[in-house]
């Protein structure tokens, strides 16, 4: 069942035409990945989704539902919630702070301290580190609280915006690790990465884009392995 | 000796008693630049209109003539419908005038405010509203000294008008540092666009903000018309002059950050009379602006503010 849907998306930042008809869906159950170049509109389409900015032209499904003209906070009551490029983490409130801000719009607080304990088994270092100020955590921490918090808003679909940007090599691939199992529990993944390297291995499903338009889409196991990629994405000349 | 201390307890008293109110005023400014990032130079109308609504208040319930005493619950009812009218114009200000700018550039919201702070003067000087002469507040509390210390006369409108700043910058401090919407209003305040993404109304948690501001704001200027009966016509300089004050405040305090205005707001109260009192009543307003230029100088980001880099 296709769970979120975008036919002929075009995004105009004043005179820049950022995106040019970019149609993408996105199954529920996958993970799947935007790849491409920096400036190629990848973390635009995130932010056309989630409402952050209004598209000049297309259309986007989330579950059979419209979401044009829906502000943020109406988008996430549907199941959607958008980790941004970022992190996005507010560095002026606390680790817990942070974390009750994810789950906002929830009123079963039964349920939120469930969600807790299963954000805390996945991020353990979030756990200790509850008191303190958010600005105060490391890179890596952030990354994981950040997606702690939108864990918290009980999506069906997560988008996740370069999750693994500015991480050490060993902290990638714990995120990675992290982002499999948040799917294997049932959560749709929509991953911008510009590790095309990981983000093919963890995929079920890849897009190719340049300079606001889909190059190519295919199963990643397959991307992954064409020549044209290899040569322009995954650094094998 | 005695005369000394007299004159100290008496400058100390007025500073923190128009302090507190300066702070509540600046409350307003610094929660709405602590969102939106403009000063809201309509802010100090707002505090017209609180005095003037609650002269009317209480003209109209009979207080005016000096045999009328007004019960003790007179002031609080003023209070809470001044408080709760201005409320609501803060919202009207901020839905027809700021909110069609929101995404538009910063001066350009900058002179919509200066816009409807002379809106609000001229119309206030209506002949069917408040009209164009000064007015004296009826005087809703017994003129009674409730203590003394030293010499010097604690009046129960200093008290009574302190205590309630304090009470409201208490309830403040409580809604935005404990509360669920306090929260959203922090983050708003740090990333509005994340703050979007965690499920928070923004527009709805800014017309709170406006709210709230002008409630205190409302609150301010009844209680600064109960110490300083005489209240001006609504276009007159001198509301410019304590808008200007809990402005800088607000700036001294660090602007955006609530603990700072009201530190800064008693801060300026205390600087103020004790200037006049000790170096020379000319220059009360000066020592204000040289402390603005001071912290401009020295600590731009004020005393209680962080600095920022401004963001690319």
């Amino acid at each position: 069942m296709t769970m979120l849907l975008l036919e002929d998306l075009n995004v105009h930042y004043g005179a820049i035409h950022a995106l040019r008809g970019v149609s993408v869906s996105v199954e529920q159950g996958r993970v799947v990945t935007l790849i491409g170049a920096n400036g190629a509109g990848k973390s635009t389409i995130l932010r056309a989704v989630s409402g952050m900015i209004r598209p000049s032209g297309g259309r986007i499904m989330f579950e059979g539902k419209s979401l044009s003209g829906q502000p943020p906070h109406q988008i996430l009551r549907l199941g959607l919630a958008h980790v941004p490029e970022g992190r996005g983490i507010f560095a002026n409130l606390t680790v817990d702070e942070n974390l009750e801000l994810g789950a906002y719009q929830r009123s079963d607080p039964e349920g939120v301290r469930r969600d807790r304990e299963k954000v805390y088994e996945l991020f353990p270092r979030v756990k200790e580190r509850l008191k303190q100020a958010a600005g105060t955590l490391s890179g890596g921490e952030q990354q994981m609280l950040a997606i702690g918090r939108a864990l918290l808003a009980r999506p069906r679909l997560l988008l996740l915006d370069e999750p693994s940007l500015g991480l050490a090599p060993q902290l990638v691939q714990t995120i990675f690790r992290i982002i499999r199992e948040i799917n294997a529990q049932g959560t749709t993944i929509l991953l911008v990465e510009q590790n095309a390297n990981m983000a093919l291995a963890v995929a079920h499903h890849a897009y190719v884009l340049e300079v606001g338009a889909i190059r190519m889409h295919g199963p990643a196991a397959d991307l992954a392995k064409s020549d044209e990629v290899r040569k322009a994405y995954l650094g094998h000349g | 000796m005695n005369a000394a201390l007299q004159t100290f307890f008496e400058t100390l008293i007025n500073g923190l008693a128009v302090g507190s109110l300066y702070a509540l005023v600046a409350l307003g400014y610094t929660m709405v630049y602590g969102i939106l990032k403009f000063i809201n130079f309509a802010h100090s109308d707002i505090v017209v209109l609180g005095a003037w609504i609650a002269f009317v208040l209480a003209r109209s319930l009979g207080y005016a003539t000096p045999d009328a005493a007004a019960p003790w619950y007179a002031g609080l009812l003023i209070l809470l419908v001044a408080m709760t009218a201005c409320g609501a114009i803060g919202y009207a200000v901020e839905r027809l005038a700021y909110k069609p700018l929101r995404g538009a550039p910063r001066l350009n919201v900058l002179i919509t405010a200066i816009g409807v702070s002379l809106f609000l003067q001229n119309t206030g000087q209506l002949s069917f509203l408040f009209g164009a002469s000064p007015q004296r507040m009826p005087s809703l509390l017994p003129d009674t000294p409730l203590l003394t210390v030293f010499g010097a006369r604690v009046s129960l409108v200093d008290v009574v008008g302190a205590g309630t700043a304090v009470l409201l910058m208490v309830g403040l401090e409580y809604l935005i540092f404990h509360t669920k919407l306090g929260r959203a209003m922090r983050a708003v305040s740090y990333n509005t666009s994340v703050a979007s993404l965690m499920g928070v109304n923004v527009n709805a948690v800014i017309s709170f903000t406006f709210v709230v501001g002008s409630a205190l704001a409302a609150a301010a200027g009844f209680l600064y018309s109960m110490k300083y009966v005489g209240i001006k016509q609504p276009a007159d300089a001198g509301w410019v002059m304590l808008g200007l004050k809990a402005f800088v405040a607000a700036v001294v305090g660090g602007i955006g950050n609530i603990r700072g205005a009201m530190i800064g707001g008693v801060m300026i109260g205390l600087l103020e009379f004790f200037g006049a009192a000790y170096v020379s009543t000319q220059y009360r307003d000066v020592y204000v602006f040289a402390l603005l230029i001071l912290v401009l100088l020295f600590r731009p980001a004020g005393l209680f503010g962080r600095a920022t880099v401004e963001k690319v």
